[in-house]
């Protein structure tokens, strides 16, 4: 058992029990801090298999941003745990078969006989950003512009659905604050500053005018 | 052009750095802090600190016990309680102000008809334990007697004044 | 010197054998954090001066000569403080927090350059892991404000949340320009691609300045400082996410706020200031000018603290989504096109 072995292992052992913690646990906020523990675990095997861009851009991606977004919902909610455990017994055929078919469809895919059997080791200067950028924008770049133009088109629902003005909202507009002069808010008027009297007439003539 | 000219102004962040520009002057301006416990700001003839209770020349003490201050004392720190003394004059049996309470608007001297109470310029002093400020007649006419000379110099300063 | 290190390898590789590695990794963290903690020690003495100096005040100078020794002093005063665990408050995390907060912001530095050959690893995707760590650390921000159960804590968790979130995305892009005109994700690498004949001229300030602009100041954003410290706004919501923490977690927090604006400093350098290059060509490029760079960028971090009043909330997420990002997405196309021409000299 080399070193590299009891890494995975560790980092194998850490996910499982961590996704078993995200579905286990009773509050919302500490199962989506699992889920983040999961996604970093996760992250360290992919590194084990010399997928390091993948393993950043998981982290960067769904752990950097994607979680935090979620447990900022999460955190807000107030989640009646009875009402969701009401329908535990009524569903659980139904979530059973699916998750038999979903392991089956995992053993059928990693099997090792089927595919080449684990990865093949690369020297130190092999940089697989690179090789997985190379493979994007020659290889697979319809699929993946595809998948560009999916995402970007979902982005764009999204926003035109919730994205509605409001008649009585009220906002800045800051270019133009930003644009105004002194000239165009502050008149600088001369007075003489012994006739008190008279100064306070003509200040009253002019808010009349 | 003026629209090119603003453009540029926004996007070279002028106004930040005319503010930086403020700032990093004075970061090289004299500095003005007054080293505390050395140096020592100077202190007018009507600073109001550490109240204090005055006497007479012959050592009797100013007090007819009228309870102005206890009127007008806007905190209600100043309690006073009051005896016809052997020789029938009218005397405090106690005068109590708690420093806790009072606000050190000096309304107290003001109200005074006999410059009995007074504030002195004492503002270093200090109490440790619960109650160390909560001063009694004993107390304020020792203050008075220890900073008299003070005292009745800044009165007659201010006196011209009043 | 380089002859003294290798003495001191072969002597460690005689006594400790195969073990003599990873003693030797341990070695080298041990002299990249302890000078960064002591940094951090004197970063906040220097805030306090700069800052004093700017509002006619001196800053610190009864502990030692000059203050020098009020780091320390303060140090001793949050150690030996009681931690406090509010009741209601869900331990665990509470104390998991400001772990969460520092070690992100420590592990950064793994990756950083200090030289031509000095640095702890030399990833090939330094860049990106750069941006995962940073990214990392709100992570203790949010947990803080969360286990605090407390309302002030709970809403500088959010809008610190929200902030980090929004100018990660400025700053990614920002990035993205600057390994396009590299073409590397490797920090040593990028500095290289700033190396020329011109010295100055050659660092990527000047093809990708308005990035260096967005980047220094979403750098700001991103170590929640003034004028971006919307998550602490002690004049707002107390002392926002850390109200409820004492003595070294409180400390910790302190830390992870400084070693990170350190390392901002020491990318901005690095990708924009040219790293170690020295910036006129007759003098040799050395260690020294890279500290010289990120004293200068530290100083423009007090300096915005001591000169701007913070942001409100909404304009600060308008300055990040509506202004940076558009400039930022603006600027990749201009320098992808711009690479493509003969005038591309860098």
């Amino acid at each position: 058992m080399n070193f590299e072995t009891i890494v995975f292992y560790v980092f194998a052992a850490l996910t499982v029990f961590a996704a078993l913690r995200v579905i286990t646990a009773r509050n919302p906020v500490h199962a989506a801090l699992f889920l983040v523990l999961a996604f970093c675990s996760m992250a360290g095997i992919w590194m084990l298999l010399e997928a390091e861009f993948l393993a950043i851009s998981l982290v960067l991606v769904y752990v950097g941003a994607v979680m935090v977004l979620f447990l900022f919902v999460v955190m807000m909610l107030e989640i009646n745990l009875a009402q969701v455990r009401e329908g535990f017994w009524r569903w659980l055929p139904f979530g059973a078969v699916l998750a038999g078919l979903m392991v089956f469809e995992m053993v059928w895919v990693l099997d090792s006989s089927r595919t080449s059997g684990g990865p093949i080791k690369h020297a130190a200067d092999y940089s697989n950003t690179k090789e997985l950028g190379r493979l994007i924008y020659t290889d697979y770049v319809y699929p993946f512009e595809i998948a560009a133009v999916i995402l970007l088109v979902a982005m764009v629902a999204a926003i035109a659905l919730t994205s509605r003005r409001r008649k009585d909202a009220k906002s800045q507009v800051i270019p133009e604050q930003v644009a105004v002069k002194k000239a165009d808010r502050l008149r600088l008027v001369k007075m003489s500053s012994d006739n008190h009297a008279q100064q306070k007439l003509d200040s009253t003539a002019e808010v009349a005018q | 052009m003026e629209k090119i000219k603003n453009f540029f102004k926004t996007f070279l962040l002028y106004e930040l750095v005319k503010g930086m520009a403020l700032t990093g002057r004075y970061f090289f301006a004299r500095k003005i802090t007054v080293q505390y416990p050395e140096e020592k700001t100077p202190q007018s003839f009507r600073f109001r600190g550490l109240h204090a209770q005055r006497r007479y020349a012959n050592g009797e003490e100013r007090c007819i016990g009228c309870k102005l201050c206890e009127a007008v004392c806007p905190a209600l720190a100043i309690k006073i309680e009051i005896a016809e003394r052997e020789d029938g004059t009218r005397r405090t049996t106690q005068y109590d102000i708690d420093l806790t309470k009072c606000i050190f608007c000096g309304f107290c001297e003001e109200s005074c008809p006999v410059d009995a109470i007074v504030e002195t310029r004492v503002f270093e002093y200090h109490g440790e334990k619960r109650g160390d400020l909560y001063y009694t007649k004993p107390m304020l006419l020792a203050m008075g007697d220890k900073h008299e000379g003070q005292i009745a110099k800044d009165r007659a300063l201010d006196a011209k004044y009043r | 010197m380089m002859e003294l290190l290798q003495i001191l390898q072969q002597a460690g590789q005689n006594l400790f054998g195969s073990a003599w590695l990873p003693i030797w990794t341990l070695v080298k963290i041990m002299a990249i954090i302890l000078p960064i903690l002591g940094a951090v020690a004197y970063l906040t003495l220097a805030e306090r001066k700069v800052i004093g100096y700017m509002q006619i005040r001196i800053g610190p100078n009864r502990v030692g000569p000059f203050g020098l020794l009020q780091p320390i002093a303060d140090g001793m005063k949050l150690f030996f403080k009681e931690i406090i665990v509010p009741t209601g408050s869900s331990k665990f995390l509470f104390v998991l927090a400001p772990i969460m907060a520092l070690a992100p912001a420590l592990a950064a530095w793994a990756v950083v350059p200090f030289n031509d050959k000095m640095a702890l690893a030399d990833l090939n995707a330094g860049l990106l892991y750069l941006l995962a760590m940073t990214s990392l650390g709100v992570y203790g921000i949010i947990i803080a404000g969360w286990a605090s159960n407390s309302k002030y804590a709970f809403l500088g968790a959010v809008r610190s949340a929200a902030q980090i979130v929004s100018y990660e995305i400025a700053m990614g892009f920002a990035l993205v320009c600057v390994l396009m005109a590299s073409q590397s994700m490797n920090l040593g690498d990028i500095v290289h691609g700033q190396h020329g004949r011109f010295g100055m001229l050659n660092w990527y300030l000047l093809p990708l300045f308005p990035m260096f602009l967005v980047y220094l100041i979403s750098g700001v954003a991103e170590t929640n400082r003034a004028p971006f410290d919307m998550a602490e706004g002690e004049s707002e919501i107390v002392a926002g996410f850390h109200v409820e923490y004492s003595g070294m977690t409180f400390a910790l927090f302190f830390l992870a706020e400084y070693a990170n604006m350190i390392l901002i400093a020491f990318l901005t350098s690095i990708m924009f200031l040219g790293g170690w290059l020295s910036p006129v060509p007759f003098l040799p490029d050395s260690f020294v000018w890279l500290l010289g760079k990120v004293s200068f960028i530290l100083l423009l971090f007090l300096w915005f603290r001591a000169t701007f009043p913070r942001y409100r909330y909404d304009q600060l997420m308008r300055l990040g989504w509506k202004v940076f990002i558009p400039i930022t997405i603006i600027w990749v196309v201009v320098v992808a096109a711009w690479m493509q021409t003969p005038y591309w000299m860098w």
